[in-house]
């Protein structure tokens, strides 16, 4: 069976993962293991008076309990936000400091201030029960809504009134006056729902202090291990990055919740430092609730205006952001350069201006959760688009092609230069299948039934592959986003690619290793890939923003270039040939045009063996290269959803969803379609289930699965799902990245055709039943009312 | 979790002594809410005391058109059993979609009613079908049972050995689920039988599990769908909380009420 | 300390563990079978699903104490030889991504199987969806594990 590029390889790394032998970070039990439990503050915003822990340390088999004045008495630094923001006046964004303790104030429910170690996970949370804190509560923000008020209580002193920052793209004077040119303006205002990203496997930390060596090891549950190490080194200053190992095994989904450094990581490696004992953390659910970042929360006003022909003439955004109690590692560039570049859409709009004003507020931080701005600003364009085309009387799939980008590269006024794309083609793909034409007759008999069936366009634009370094650093990003590869070739022809890309569930030890055996023609299964530890890898940067493909892939084919070049030049000396006359194919590497070739095994052997090679070539066979992008991908695609509502509840049934997508080339088409699968049930969750809630005095409402609602089996039906491949010019493979596409595309699908069902635009997410059975109830009453 | 001892008592006196044992003690009798409660640390008894070892607390029995039930009986057991299917296929149907199949092979109907959540399932199908609960000590009807949120009429060291129900001419249960813990935003179970029309609402009351009088008029006048169009199902006195407004569960009380009549056998 | 004896995975086992031990310590931490996972502390996700005497239950909402004499087959116990059914549909069909739900959603997967066989019902992808309310995944959409489990019912 081929294993090549576009071929469906069932996956490599399944053996361990349907028989249980996974290695998740829980999994992992040191000789010496103790647990941490930490003391989480119960108000969402207080100064902390003092701390008792007498009743815990008295505790038979309590190690040690340690809080946020010893840590930064110890110099571990505070945790920073990576991306520095400008406002619109100048002033650089207003980051409030964070200690991994809590020292002098605690700024939202389950903040730490303290950490105990004991001998067993059980009796370290009874301790942490134990410890006393003197808590002096304060008034709270829990809203953006709150925290914007005149006189709302000041949650950090570097932010008087909690804005931190208030930041602009795009010509607001030439927008204002191409809404001014309108025939027509939609206005709308939306809320983009808060959200729990929820990877099953929830975080966990182990670490480990060698005080002979001075070294630490952490095991944790990351997407990004180099990046983590980092962090921890240059900024926690937790330890030198040479005396810090961070290994991410088994993860079990990260959906961006597993970028972060969160505080518990710092406090374990530090308390295992303090107790000389390997410190353990896994969170439990509830916890994760509490602690892990959250997504989303945005509150929008937006207005797009349309010429005769139904043209864009512009389109004003403004938005406010929560943030959160502190600011997360990529928190700000999440509404700001993640969020306003993708404004444009698939559009040709020629004026564009998004306001963004962010908040801070007595809640979990907020940072980014699967498509992170992206999301966002889709269903903000796409809920326009929409409504306008209801407006007009336009058929929205019309309105939408009259406004398509037709010819690239493309320069949007909001930063974006499109590489690729055939937007009136996958949009047309998806109308066929979804069977567009036969809506009618599906509506008419679902009337018949009683049910309210609707349909929903969302026709969107990723920016993905992140990204370009120098392009990141000029908006502020405070690292370089390439990434890194080796290629391995051993003395038997076998290969081991070590990348900087992790692997929480995409399937890399399989399309990878495919890249690998398409290129030198050996079975997939003489491919292995290496990842998620820093002792092994060379420096990477991680996977999120869908850019394991486009970026990490990529330093892969880089790095496979160079192996090329001397497998060719080891093997025309050899062979006495010319270089230029060197093919590789069928697990061999021949002189193009006769009979002599050497096996590949040979000519990884011959490396090594180094008998007979080039004058002046070094011996081995192994290569690195790092990838940094020109340019973002731009992944793009058409929903369309159909949905049935009973009118009597309010329940949404997705009765048929649709969704083709441009991803460029695909590497393997089952794992492209699983990433969709599950990046829509996302989408669909946050349309219809999910929401996290506060109450006004910040104490979280949906903390656990009880309150917040997960997509389960029987709410989504199957998909379908296609694929137009109009190739990447600005990466070797041609590749976009899948990663985000199904969240970043599908809310708005589902909302235009719930309220094309019911016919009441105004549905806000999540549109749970009791939603939609109000705005059915309001849409009756305004026909009775007329 | 706190520290705990268990009890694996044979029989109900021995359950009865270990109860008194300790200074706070419970019966552990499914444990799919207990043990959850017990990992979030908001209980921590003294001692568990497993009832589901004591001879003749878990089966299904039919004695003229009456069914009893042991209070260790499974959801599941309840679901698959052809007694409970033939003599009540509601209560059956009921059984078969509380929790997830993995919860029901635990979960068992004396542990659902003693802990009277409001979102239970199981108080509405005794209270509509005028079931007796039967304990170490007593008969109790459904009717003086339920007595509020998480609270029932159970004394101190008083274990439920049974529920005996009469099978009921007509009945049905219909639920509206909570979307995230599938618990019940609303289920109405209708019954009728010899002791007439009964209809008890789960998960909408401030104070648990209700008989609806209005409902029950209506439907003792005209056994119909249609009958329960006319009823005022008023708001006042419904819970009210994130996943739905009081004047929802008002709707729903009604469309779940119709949708269960028209499916009753 | 309470004395437990099982049977799991076909052989005979003990430990000596608090009483309020749940069966997935037990296993996870006693017994170091670290293939049953814990992913909620409310007995939703089904990641810790087990077979107790042949009956899918939630090893995270089970005293191991209570158990004391039972049969317990775990995801680890599954493959006999080579894989279960379950598992090579679940590889075949691309039922799982991260992998972590994916130990609960397989043995939830051959329970609902065994149950419909025995009672001559037919497993459709409806049913499938409505017997796995207890079981989440966060990676999958579940399009390619309701596939899995039509493959290996067909299979079983």
């Amino acid at each position: 069976m081929s294993t090549k590029i576009g071929d469906r390889v069932k996956r490599k790394e399944d053996k361990r993962f349907t028989t249980g032998k996974g290695k998740y970070t829980d999994d992992v039990r040191n000789d010496n293991q103790a647990y941490a439990a930490f003391v989480r503050s119960p108000h969402a915003h207080a100064s902390v008076k003092g701390i008792d822990i007498s009743g815990a340390m008295a505790m038979d088999g309590v190690i040690d309990v340690l809080n946020g004045t010893q840590l930064t008495g110890d110099g571990i630094g505070n945790i920073i936000c990576g991306w520095a923001i400008t406002s619109k006046d100048g002033t650089p964004m207003k980051m409030g400091a964070w200690s991994a303790l809590a020292t002098e104030k605690v700024r939202y429910v389950g903040d730490a201030v303290a950490v105990v170690i004991a001998e067993t996970q059980a009796l370290a949370r009874i301790a942490a029960e134990a410890v006393e804190v003197d808590y002096e509560i304060l008034p709270v923000v829990a809203s953006t809504t709150a925290a914007m008020k005149d006189g709302a209580v000041t949650i950090h002193d570097c932010a008087p009134d909690n804005q931190i920052y208030d930041w602009e793209l795009g010509d607001e004077a030439a927008t204002d006056a191409g809404l001014a040119a309108a025939t027509h303006v939609t206005t709308l205002d939306l809320t983009n729902n808060r959200l729990s990203p929820n990877p099953m496997e929830p975080r966990s930390a182990i670490a480990t202090y060698d005080d002979a060596e001075e070294h630490y090891t952490l095991y944790t549950t990351s997407q990004n291990p180099h990046v983590a190490r980092l962090v921890l080194s240059a900024f926690y200053q937790v330890a030198p990055e040479n005396k810090l190992r961070v290994i991410a095994p088994d993860v079990g989904g990260g959906f961006g919740a597993k970028i972060y450094i969160y505080p518990e990581e710092i406090t374990c490696l530090w308390a295992s430092m303090k107790t000389n004992r390997s410190v353990k953390w896994t969170s439990d659910r509830s916890e994760a609730f509490m602690t892990d970042a959250h997504g989303r929360d945005h509150v929008t006003t937006a207005k797009m205006g349309f010429d005769a022909d139904g043209k864009i003439t512009g389109f004003k955004i403004d938005t406010v952001a929560n943030i959160g109690a502190y600011m997360s590692l990529f928190s700000s560039s999440v509404p700001t350069y993640l969020y306003a570049p993708l404004m444009s859409g698939q559009y040709d709009i020629q004026n564009i201006h998004c306001n963004v004003r962010t908040y801070y507020t007595n809640t979990v931080p907020v940072d980014a959760y699967r498509g992170a701005g992206r999301p966002e600003a889709t269903y903000v364009v796409e809920r326009m688009m929409e409504t306008a085309a209801r407006e007009m009387g336009l058929d929205p799939a019309e309105l939408r092609r009259r406004n398509f980008i037709q010819s690239f590269p493309h320069q949007t006024p909001v930063l974006m230069a499109y590489d690729a794309g055939d937007f009136p083609k996958i949009l047309e793909m998806a109308q066929e299948t979804a069977d567009v034409a036969g809506f009618a007759t599906r509506k008419a008999e679902a009337a018949s039934r009683g049910k309210l069936r609707g349909i929903g366009y969302s026709t969107f634009i990723e920016a993905c592959g992140l990204a370009p370094s120098k392009a990141a650093g000029s908006l502020g990003a405070g690292v370089g986003l390439w990434e890194s590869a080796e290629v391995r070739v051993n003395p038997v022809g076998s290969i081991e690619v070590l990348t900087g890309s992790h692997s929480h569930g995409q399937g890399h030890e399989t399309t990878f290793a495919q890249i690998v055996a398409d290129r030198f023609d050996i079975p997939v299964e003489s491919v292995s890939i290496v990842h998620g530890d820093t002792d092994k890898v060379q420096f990477g940067m991680g996977t999120y923003g869908s850019r394991s493909a486009p970026v990490g892939m990529s330093a892969v084919v880089k790095a496979m270039d160079k192996v090329e070049a001397k497998v060719k030049k080891i093997a025309a000396h050899a062979l006495e040939a010319s270089e230029d006359d060197i093919v590789i194919e069928g697990g061999q590497v021949k002189v193009a045009g006769t009979d002599k070739a050497m096996g590949w095994h040979e000519v990884g052997l011959a490396a090594y063996i180094a008998h007979n090679l080039p004058d002046g070539m070094e011996p081995g066979l192994k290569e690195t290269a790092f990838f940094d992008p020109v340019n973002f991908s731009f992944p793009s695609g058409a929903f369309i959803c159909e949905v049935e509502v009973d009118p009597e509840t309010g329940k949404t049934e997705i009765v048929q969803f649709t969704a083709a997508d441009d991803f460029g080339t695909i590497i393997n088409p089952m794992i492209v379609e699983g990433q969709v699968h599950g990046g829509v049930t996302q989408g669909i969750g946050q349309a219809l289930l999910e929401q996290v809630v506060y109450d006004d005095d910040g104490q979280l409402l949906t903390g656990s699965y009880m309150d917040y609602t997960m997509p389960r089996a029987a709410d989504v039906p199957f998909y379908h799902v296609e694929h137009h491949e109009t190739p990447s010019p600005n990466n070797p493979l041609g590749v976009k990245g899948c990663g985000e596409a199904g969240a970043i595309g599908s809310p708005p699908a589902v909302i235009n055709a719930i309220t094309d069902a019911i016919g009441n635009n105004d549905l806000a997410m999540p549109a749970t039943p009791q939603a939609v059975w109000r705005a059915i109830q309001a849409a009756s009453k305004s026909v009775a009312a007329e | 979790m706190y520290p705990t001892k268990y009890h694996k008592p044979a029989s109900i006196e021995d359950a009865i002594a270990a109860l008194g044992g300790g200074d706070d003690a419970m019966v552990l009798a499914g444990g799919q809410t207990l043990l959850a409660t017990m990992k979030q640390h908001l209980a921590s008894p003294s001692d568990l005391v497993d009832i589901r070892a004591i001879e003749g607390l878990s089966g299904i029995a039919v004695r003229g058109g009456s069914l009893t039930i042991g209070a260790a009986t499974t959801h599941a057991e309840v679901a698959g059993s052809g007694d409970v299917r033939e003599q009540c296929a509601a209560l059956a149907a009921l059984a078969s979609g509380i929790g997830d199949p993995a919860v029901r092979n635990m979960g068992t109907i004396g542990g659902s009613i003693a802990n009277n959540d409001p979102a239970a399932d199981y108080p509405a199908a005794l209270l509509a079908l005028g079931a007796t609960i039967i304990t170490n000590k007593r008969e109790i009807a459904a009717d003086d049972f339920f007595t509020g949120l998480f609270t029932t009429a159970l004394d101190e060291g008083e274990i439920i050995v049974a529920v005996n129900v009469s099978a009921p001419t007509k009945a049905a249960y219909a639920k509206f689920d909570q979307p995230a813990s599938r618990f019940a935003l609303v289920g109405v179970f209708v019954a009728n039988g010899a002791s007439g029309v009964r209809v008890a609402v789960t998960g909408a009351g401030e104070d648990g599990v209700f008989r609806h009088a209005g409902l029950e008029a209506a439907l003792s006048a005209d056994w119909s769908g249609s009958a329960v169009d006319g009823v005022d199902v008023a708001a006042d006195g419904l819970m009210s909380d994130m996943h739905a407004g009081a004047d929802y569960r008002a709707n729903l009380i009604k469309v779940m009420a119709k949708r269960a009549v028209s499916a009753s056998a | 300390m309470t004395k437990v004896n099982m049977n799991v995975n076909g052989k005979a086992v003990s430990g000596d563990v608090p009483d309020e031990t749940l069966l997935s310590q037990f296993l996870r931490e006693t017994l170091r079978l670290t293939g049953t996972h814990i992913g909620c502390d409310t007995s939703q996700c089904g990641a810790c699903v087990v077979h107790v005497n042949g009956q899918a239950v939630k090893s995270c909402s089970t005293l191991a104490v209570s158990l004391d004499g039972a049969d317990v087959m775990t995801i680890e116990g599954l493959a006999n030889g080579e894989l279960h059914p379950m598992q090579a549909a679940f590889n075949d069909n691309h039922g799982l991504q991260c992998g972590f739900c994916t130990p609960g959603m397989i043995m939830s997967g051959v329970d609902m199987v065994a149950r419909y066989k025995a009672e001559g019902k037919d497993l459709t992808s409806d049913a499938i969806r409505a017997e796995l309310e207890g079981n989440i995944c966060r990676c999958t959409g579940y399009h390619n594990i309701v596939k899995s489990i039509e493959d290996a019912a067909a299979k079983m």
